[in-house]
């Protein structure tokens, strides 16, 4: 089982990667670029778990290390076909 | 598939002479990494031979990671500089930070702790972004990497010039310190004693990257070359670091070298090779990354972070802990074996079986040709007569002082820890880096410079005054130089106008460092620097590690007290050639460089140094790109307190070149007025004209020259330009 | 006072922060390796500077596991001082000892210069000796110490007077010009509500030894040893 986690800066904190990152599109002609956030991809490959299982354990890894949640929002999806 | 790997048909027959048979697929690229200029020096071994490398604090000179100098107490200096050009120019972020792991490594693998890193960058035209992609992730690469191992990054030198731009010069220096009786060397010895790898797993990257990469040069199929450039973890080299000194306090160490370029390959070959035994290493053992890997691969990749030790029979199971205690990757590989081979095992066959000495001194040295280029015939002169000179210095020393070869280099040093272990006395942005040493009253001064448009212009003078500059940096900063490091960057060694350059560059600088008995412990030779023919300029960069014997009577560059005077030691010559001013202003790249007289150096040099042990003086500036007036721009904001300075000269020269000429062997100083006749009298006794030119006053520079305003502003206006000059390049 | 420098591995300010408890205050001060289950009796535990497991992930993500963490939380409990320096802030706020969250400066770049910071709050274990909205001159040196707390935890930790220490002008004006990394009102330190746990961004272990002209971080360990 493959989890494929987003973990990317809560509404209302500032991300200034994504603002740098924003603005440079912009300069290179990306007029319709509006908004850019920035955040984190992983993939955490699991053994021997039921779906419903790394439901609860993925949420768990998350809000005790992959995000932070007083800055950080999180989700993921569950790929069944990887192993 | 001799040619795939770099090698010439001669070598491959020189193979079969000394095997008496073919070399198997993972034997050939052992030869062809060992082999190749970048491990093998096959080109300028026979140059390097001419250096002096001995004097009397001479612990260790070239041959081994480093080179150690012993500076009393009890204590030694470790260093050396090495270039990371190649995968810096393919990866900037990456090449550099890999670069700054392997100095670190070369240092910590003799047994020293790291004290300091210096960095010498040269760059492109800043107006290609492109250049500017470079610097960036270059200085990123260094802070990531410096920063998190916890080694302050103090100082160094950036320069710009068109003639990179297609290929950048990252050379990094560490300096370590090490109690002079427990080095570690290279060694192999002891049969039946165990060979450990410790550190990062080994993966595919960086196959081939020091043989191919490093010794050829650049083309349209560079950037496909991307994969080979090796990925750096700095958190793992900081736990290597600890684990490594915390095990060398144990005397059942033996052995301990870096694999660096060659990976394990040039490890065990070498260590072999200086212990004048055998090796016979398991690679079905060695930690592994990725599944499937090779003999082939697993011998020649260049994963980072990793060493090889050799501990004594028996102790295997107390070296393990130590590692495990630092949570690395270790196990036992081999063992020391008699006889003079290298046998390498993979799933219960040999994989590979090779006399070390056929690998190790088999590779031919070259007596590459030289010649003399033909462009010198055109640029060796200058008519001075052809250029105006200004009324007013104002605008040039302005346009001086934006330029990015000469602005404050501030928005590059803020993003390296520059303070972290509490030992940098001064900081960033004077002459020299001093550095104390812990636990004593020593301190050391160190500083890399290179001006590579001189050495363009004249390779044997340039690298003169390379020596003599970096020299007299550290002396203003109160250290007597007791060693060199070099790292020698040129084009293709293929060419013989190449091999001039470097030929009459390596001469110079050994004559230099003879006249000025200070011995070379360590240095690097990096070749191919060109793309489709174009070479860089020849930069042969060079660091020099001076001693305080009382690190309080350390010296800055820049004014302390109103009321000081201020005075010139040396003399200025009516020369322009190669200098900055000459560059910005005129658009002109030619003409004799500055004149070196080596004795008249010693002289001032002499001079300063005991100036400053005596505390006689407040400041000690060097006086090089851009001339006197820079040196008094800078001396005046470069401080924590902006102080002004009034100046008044009388000269036969054309002002601008009294102002803004390069002439060699001249330090700007400012003391207090009561010290004047004691230096006076100094500089009298050691031959060394001495002209006090005025006084350190308010908030504005004033040159007067026969009379005659030359220079008037505002302090605080210059410094504005000179700090925020750079940083409009970065992102 | 019994003090106790923890090693995480990464940790790099740890030689820094030993020397001057030891060498220059003359305090009983010894290793505490992040592996260990228990302080042994310490007044102050000291996190020091560095890169924790190499801040992968976030600054202080990991090391808020380490076995050492939990006799960190219990003595903080307990009433134990824990001073948190930079990279040891990071590790406090991420252990939830401390409000607030540390994310990336707004230059997006390491930082390493003297900042100036004003003392807010003189009246706990760390700034006694700081009273009259006192002004120190501090060396940061970091990449991730742009402090963020939501609106109703900032007014709530400002009552209780928990910011401590706000980036300022050398004349102690806090404005935008002197806010180095983004933080939300300039702040640079904060402690928890019973106040024996001060998290800052600051390095005071770097102007504390008299071979260098600037003093101001000895304030803090002054302050220290004044309490204890």
């Amino acid at each position: 089982m493959l989890a494929k986690i987003h973990v990317t800066l809560k509404n209302g904190v500032l991300d200034p990667q994504g603002k740098a990152v924003n603005s440079a599109l912009n300069d290179l002609g990306f007029k319709e670029v509006r908004n850019v956030q920035i955040g984190k991809y992983m993939e955490v490959l699991l053994d021997g778990v039921s779906e419903s299982e790394a439901q609860k354990r993925v949420k768990e890894m998350c809000d005790k290390l992959l995000a932070n949640t007083v800055i950080e929002t999180y989700r993921f999806t569950l790929d069944s076909s990887k192993k | 598939m001799v040619k795939a790997h770099g090698l010439t048909p001669d070598e491959y027959r020189r193979i079969l002479d000394l095997l008496g048979r073919a070399p198997n697929l993972t034997e050939l690229g052992i030869f062809s990494v060992m082999w190749s200029e970048h491990c093998s020096y096959k080109s300028s071994r026979p140059l390097l031979k001419t250096l002096p490398t001995e004097g009397p604090r001479v612990l260790q000179g070239p041959g081994e990671n480093a080179g150690i100098v012993d500076i009393g107490g009890g204590m030694a200096a470790v260093f050396k500089i090495e270039s990371h050009n190649h995968p810096s120019f393919i990866e900037p972020h990456q090449g550099a930070a890999t670069g700054v792991g392997g100095i670190l490594r070369d240092i910590f693998t003799m047994g020293a702790r790291p004290v300091a890193l210096l960095d010498s960058l040269r760059f492109g035209d800043l107006s290609e972004p492109r250049t500017r992609y470079l610097l960036n992730g270059v200085v990123d690469g260094i802070s990531s990497y410096g920063n998190c191992v916890g080694v302050p990054t103090v100082g160094g030198e950036i320069y710009f010039d068109s003639c990179y731009n297609g290929n950048i010069l990252v050379n990094v220096f560490c300096l370590g310190l090490i109690k002079a009786d427990k080095i570690f060397r290279g060694n192999a010895a002891g049969v039946g004693n165990a060979v450990i790898y410790v550190g990062s797993k080994t993966g595919r990257d960086g196959i081939h990257g020091a043989s191919l990469l490093a010794s050829s040069e650049f083309d349209e199929t560079t950037e496909e070359k991307r994969p080979t450039v090796q990925v750096g973890d700095p958190f793992t080299e900081k736990l290597l670091l600890e684990a490594c000194l915390e095990i060398m306090k144990h005397d059942w160490v033996v052995g301990v070298q870096d694999m660096g370029a060659a990976g394990l390959t040039s490890s065990s070959f070498e260590m072999a090779g200086r212990a004048g035994t055998g090796v016979e290493l398991d690679l079905s053992k060695v930690p592994l990354r990725e599944e499937g890997m090779t003999p082939y691969e697993i011998l020649l990749s260049e994963s980072q972070e990793r060493m090889l030790f050799v501990v004594r029979q028996g102790h295997e199971a107390d070296a393990l802990a130590v590692f495990k205690k630092w949570d690395l990757n270790a196990a036992v590989i081999g063992r020391v074996t008699e006889g003079h081979s290298v046998k390498i095992l993979h799933a219960g066959e040999i994989a590979a079986q090779l006399p070390v000495s056929a690998v190790v001194d088999g590779a031919l040295a070259l007596q590459r040709p030289s010649q003399r280029p033909q462009y010198l015939d055109s640029i060796t002169e200058l008519d001075l007569t052809g250029l105006k000179t200004p009324e007013r210095g104002d605008e040039a020393l302005k346009k001086l002082l934006a330029a990015p070869n000469i602005a404050g280099k501030r928005w590059v040093y803020e993003q390296y820890d520059h303070m972290v272990r509490l030992n940098t006395l001064i900081l960033p942005g004077s002459d020299a880096s001093v550095i104390r040493v812990p636990g004593a009253q020593k301190a050391l001064a160190i500083s890399a410079d290179c001006n590579s448009r001189y050495c363009y212009l004249d390779p044997y003078q340039g690298a003169q005054i390379a020596v003599a500059e970096c020299c007299r940096n550290v002396v203003c900063a109160g250290g007597e130089p007791i060693g060199v490091t070099n790292c020698l960057n040129f084009g293709s060694p293929e060419r013989p106008e190449i091999m001039w350059q470097f030929e009459q560059a390596v001469l110079g600088m050994g004559d230099a460092c003879r006249f000025l008995e200070i011995p070379i412990v360590s240095g690097n030779v990096s070749f191919y620097n060109e793309t489709k023919g174009e070479a860089i300029f020849p930069t042969p960069t060079i660091a020099v590690v001076g001693l305080l014997e009382d690190q309080k009577r350390h010296c800055v560059q820049w004014f302390q007290k109103p009321g000081d005077l201020v005075a010139l030691a040396g003399f200025s010559m009516e020369e322009l050639g190669g200098s900055e001013y000459l560059k910005l202003t005129f658009d002109s790249c030619r003409g004799p460089v500055p004149n070196l007289d080596l004795p008249q150096e010693k002289k001032v040099q002499r001079f300063c140094l005991r100036s400053i042990r005596e505390g006689l003086v407040s400041s000690a500036h060097d006086c090089s790109e851009g001339g006197l007036a820079v040196a008094l721009a800078e001396s005046c904001f470069t401080g924590p307190r902006l102080l002004g300075a009034r100046i008044e000269m009388e000269s036969t020269l054309r002002s601008d070149a009294l102002m803004f000429g390069e002439t060699q062997s001249r330090v700007l100083i400012s003391f207090p007025r009561e010290n004047k006749e004691a230096l006076e009298t100094l500089a009298r006794e050691g031959g060394v004209e001495f002209s006090v030119l005025g006084s350190v006053e308010g908030e504005r520079l004033t040159v007067r020259i026969d009379g005659e305003d030359y220079i008037e502003q505002d302090v605080r206006v210059l410094k504005k330009i000179w700090d925020e000059s750079l940083e409009r390049y970065g992102r | 006072m019994k003090c106790g420098v923890v090693v995480f591995p990464g940790s790099n300010c740890d030689h820094d922060c030993y020397h001057v408890l030891k060498h220059v205050f003359g305090f009983d001060t010894r290793w505490i390796w992040h592996k260990d289950e228990d302080l042994g009796g310490l007044d102050l535990a000291v996190l020091p500077g560095g890169f924790s497991y190499g801040d992968y992930l976030r600054p202080g993500a990991i090391a808020k596991f380490s076995p050492i963490m939990k006799a960190v939380a219990r003595h903080a409990r307990d009433g134990g001082k824990v001073l948190g320096i930079c990279n040891g802030f990071q590790i406090l706020v991420e252990a939830g000892l401390l409000p607030g969250a540390l994310m990336r400066n707004r230059s997006q770049k390491f930082v390493c210069k003297n900042a100036y910071v004003r003392v807010e709050n003189a009246d706990t274990p760390f700034t006694s000796e700081c009273g009259g909205k006192r002004v120190m001159k501090v060396p940061i040196a970091h990449a991730d110490g742009n402090y963020f707390i939501d609106p109703d935890d900032l007014g709530r930790i400002t009552d209780n007077g928990q910011v401590v220490l706000r980036y300022c002008t050398p004349d102690g004006e806090v404005s935008e010009a002197a806010n180095p990394n983004g933080s939300v009102q300039n702040i640079a330190g904060v402690v928890n509500e019973k106040k024996n746990v001060l998290g800052m961004m600051p390095h005071p272990e770097r102007c504390s030894d008299p071979l260098w002209p600037d003093l101001d971080g000895q304030l803090i360990f002054k302050s220290l040893l004044h309490c204890a």
